[in-house]
């Protein structure tokens, strides 16, 4: 296994290991008000996010917004196949974390350094809760020439 | 986590597997936070409804009536996606209709009393000064920590669920001392005078903050106590605002909610991080804030949280009398025993005749297939009073306008917002 290009450390993390494709936000995010949970698509008109599907990326939010909807949401969106791989949060909210350890869905919470000025949606991270780590395995490719 | 012998004997499966499995949950959740122990809890509000946990979550709900799960202690049903009586006219989905049935049937089994409301701490259970409790929705929690003095986090649907089945609560944020304590004052120099000048006041301060353990200390100009004491539904509305776009569970009111008789006592030895001051010409400013489009609405809402019996009382008068413009559609939600008891008094009826529409047991924004609601009926703009419904109702790409009440109900007679 090729070494990471560069580590986070997160300051509480739950949940398997997994890695996938960084979708990077500067916006916050609440399953209700943002997505549409039948197509796994941000809908909220203006979201930095709108149009993007999260199905099986690893999200990188500042904030949590709202709202009690995760605690179901996100086991729905897991029964639906349209579950993202991990959630990474600046600051959460206790729904988010309950809604993804039922859905057994990776979360971290608290970030060092702050990845969202670091990363580019499209590199490739693996999350590792159990040392509370993210590392940044490749950068996404850059367009073809 | 440290657990007693009682937690033990959960964990080991002594009590079933049903209570082994929502301990097990909340030790994962507990363990996360950092929570050393649980603390027993005495009421818990959950929401259950098929529009948020589709078919996987209705499966797991009823494979845990199946087994015998039940709640050890009071629990209620948060607003739910489905009037029974509306469903037909609003179209919502048939097959969608019979499950939300069988969601509450399962509730029933395992002990939960499917009260449907949103406004719990208004009508159903006041809890103490210190008491804990596991509660969602938001505008329930931070009622409850607020102006309860109260003692609970933001719970979702199935940790609500798991705190009743075991009875306690891993003692984490909002259980603690030191997450209540304010972190940033704001100065209220002007005197709302409608509900949603009180949502607005929410977002103007909740959007710029959006933390959960962002906690305000709400005062009059120069520190000195609000001026005049707010009603419940005032408090209703500026928290659900608050939760809604800050993610906050607490605020304090000095002079008014029970954490707060002074800004020190409120901080307690917080530096405040912030210091803002909100004036009738900020919330002007929010109002003019909003998309008008072709200045037509033909959709205006009161919801979110549900009515108060007094919110019902108001609308019904400003209706009396008149007709809601043709081609519009008037919603209000509230609770089923509100509404029992506005019938009683003629206030349903008053806002029927003008051809509004009251739905019970609801909440606009979670109603069942209300995507494509939106596209059959022709809705584009949303008028409301209600600042929370402004900003979650959005995932349904709503263009969302708040304003007061009265001038609700001028967009609701002339079709026209302004």
């Amino acid at each position: 296994m090729t070494a990471p290009l560069m580590m986070f450390a997160v300051d509480r993390a739950a949940g398997p290991v997994v890695e996938g494709e960084a979708v990077i936000s500067t916006e916050g995010f609440s399953p209700r008000y943002d997505l549409d949970r039948w197509t796994g698509v941000i809908s909220k008109p203006g979201h930095k996010l709108e149009g993007i599907s999260i199905k099986d990326k690893i999200l990188f939010f500042p904030t949590a917004k709202g709202g009690i909807a995760a605690g179901w949401a996100f086991y729905d969106i897991q029964g639906k196949g349209i579950a993202p791989k991990a959630f990474i949060f600046g600051v959460t909210n206790p729904v988010m974390v309950q809604g993804a350890i039922y859905a057994d869905i990776a979360i971290t919470e608290g970030w060092s350094p702050d990845p969202i000025a670091v990363l580019q949606t499209g590199d490739w991270v693996r999350v590792v809760p159990d040392r509370r780590v993210i590392e940044l395995l490749r950068r996404r490719a850059p367009p073809a020439a | 986590m440290q657990l007693s012998s009682d937690e033990q004997a959960m964990l080991s499966g002594e009590r079933g597997a049903a209570v082994k499995e929502a301990i097990e949950f909340q030790i994962q959740v507990g363990t996360f936070f950092g929570a050393q122990r649980f603390v027993p809890i005495s009421n818990a509000h959950m929401m259950g409804d098929i529009e948020v946990m589709g078919d996987v979550g209705l499966a797991r709900l009823e494979k845990m009536a199946r087994e015998g799960t039940h709640c050890a202690v009071g629990i209620t049903t948060n607003a739910r996606c489905i009037d029974f009586a509306h469903a037909k006219a609003l179209e919502q989905v048939d097959e969608e209709v019979e499950k939300e049935r069988r969601i509450i049937a399962s509730l029933r089994k395992m002990n939960v009393i499917t009260a449907d409301t949103c406004i719990n701490y208004q009508t159903l259970y006041q809890p103490h000064l210190g008491e804990h409790v596991a509660w969602g929705d938001t505008g329930t929690v931070i009622y409850a920590n607020s102006v309860f003095g109260a003692r609970t986090n933001f719970e979702g649907g199935p940790s609500a669920l798991a705190s009743a089945i075991t009875g306690r609560t891993p003692e984490y944020g909002f259980h603690l001392d030191a997450v209540r304590r304010g972190n940033f004052v704001v100065e209220l120099d002007v005197d709302p005078s409608d509900y949603a000048d009180w949502g607005a006041i929410g977002r103007l301060v909740g959007e710029p903050h959006q933390s959960y353990y962002a906690v305000p200390v709400f005062t009059g100009p120069g520190r000195t106590p609000i001026r005049r004491s707010p009603t419940s539904d005032e408090l209703k509305h500026l928290g659900a605002s608050l939760a809604s776009y800050g993610s906050h569970a607490m605020f304090h009111m000095v002079g008014v909610t029970p954490e707060a008789p002074t800004v020190e006592t409120a901080l307690g030895g917080n530096t405040p991080t912030d210091m803002m001051k909100i004036t009738r010409a900020d919330i002007d400013k929010v109002y003019r804030g909003y998309d008008l489009k072709d200045g037509r609405c033909n959709l205006v809402v009161f919801s979110a949280p549900q009515l108060s019996l007094f919110e019902l009382k108001r609308i019904s008068e400003l209706l009396d009398g008149r007709t809601v413009a043709s081609g519009s559609r008037l919603f209000v939600t509230t609770s089923n025993a509100m509404k029992r008891a506005a019938s009683e008094l003629g206030y349903i009826g008053r806002i029927e005749a003008a051809g509004g529409t009251v739905l019970e047991g609801v909440c606009f924004y979670i109603l069942q297939n209300l995507t494509p609601m939106k596209q059959k009926m022709g809705w584009t703009s949303l008028v409301t009073n209600s600042a929370k419904l402004v900003n979650t109702i959005t995932a349904h790409r709503f263009n969302t306008i708040l304003r007061r009440t009265e001038d609700c109900i001028q967009t609701a007679l002339t079709g026209d917002v302004k």
